[in-house]
């Protein structure tokens, strides 16, 4: 299994969202919660498309929420 | 633990319950005479068969069952779809569960070659046909667990 380089803040997001919930923010971007699990622990990292619906239902871009292991060492 | 996580660990323990009772219920029934003679063709035809069916219908009334559980104990309905994340491991999941499928069906053929009983083409086809559904759900769960 490879080393997942993307990483991501849709814990925080979600909490500065009145705490919504994994099951509503999973609902919202159409997945399900072990997807939004996965997102949040870093083992999985998401289709280009998955990326942008989770981004624009925050209203930020992408690199906001989103993040390369590179960008975050440099 | 989540919804697949747990069906994961249901599915193997059920396919190892099922496939463990039949053999011991089947075994009885196992043909003493020749070993190549014609009732054992058909025993051997009979019981890939009605494994196929019995584990269906089992497999149906397990899943039925495990999803009236998980309701009751968690207050969460299951997921009604399957998402990105469940088609990438459910690719893994075959793929590694036709591998051993595959392998099990050359040693299966490999029997035949060195001149074995066809009893054993059959028990090592079965055999892997049981240890392909199992490591599909052991694939499964670890990349719940562990991600992809």
């Amino acid at each position: 299994m490879g080393k997942n380089l993307v990483s991501n803040h849709i814990r925080k997001l979600r909490f500065d969202h009145d705490e919504m919930t994994q099951q509503q923010l999973a609902d919202k971007v159409g997945v399900t919660r072990q997807t939004i699990v996965a997102l949040e622990k870093g083992s999985y990292s998401p289709s280009l498309e998955l990326a942008f619906r989770i981004a624009r239902f925050f209203d930020l871009p992408l690199e906001e929420v989103f993040l390369y292991r590179d960008n975050v060492e440099e | 633990m989540t919804y697949q996580e747990k069906k994961s660990i249901v599915s193997m323990v059920s396919v190892t319950i099922i496939f463990g009772s039949f053999c011991l219920y089947l075994y009885p029934q196992f043909p003493k005479d020749g070993l190549e003679s014609l009732q054992t063709f058909r025993f051997w035809g009979s019981f890939v068969f009605s494994l196929i069916v019995v584990s269906m219908i089992a497999n149906i009334i397990i899943n039925i069952v495990f999803n009236i559980v998980y309701r009751i104990t968690t207050g969460e309905k299951e997921p009604r779809f399957e998402d990105e994340l469940d088609n990438i491991i459910n690719l893994k999941a075959t793929r590694n569960s036709f591998f051993v499928f595959i392998l099990g069906f050359l040693l299966a053929m490999g029997s035949l070659i060195i001149l074995q009983p066809s009893q054993l083409m059959f028990i090592i086809l079965i055999t892997s046909g049981f240890m392909s559904d199992v490591t599909g759900s052991v694939t499964r769960l670890y990349h719940y667990r562990k991600g992809v």
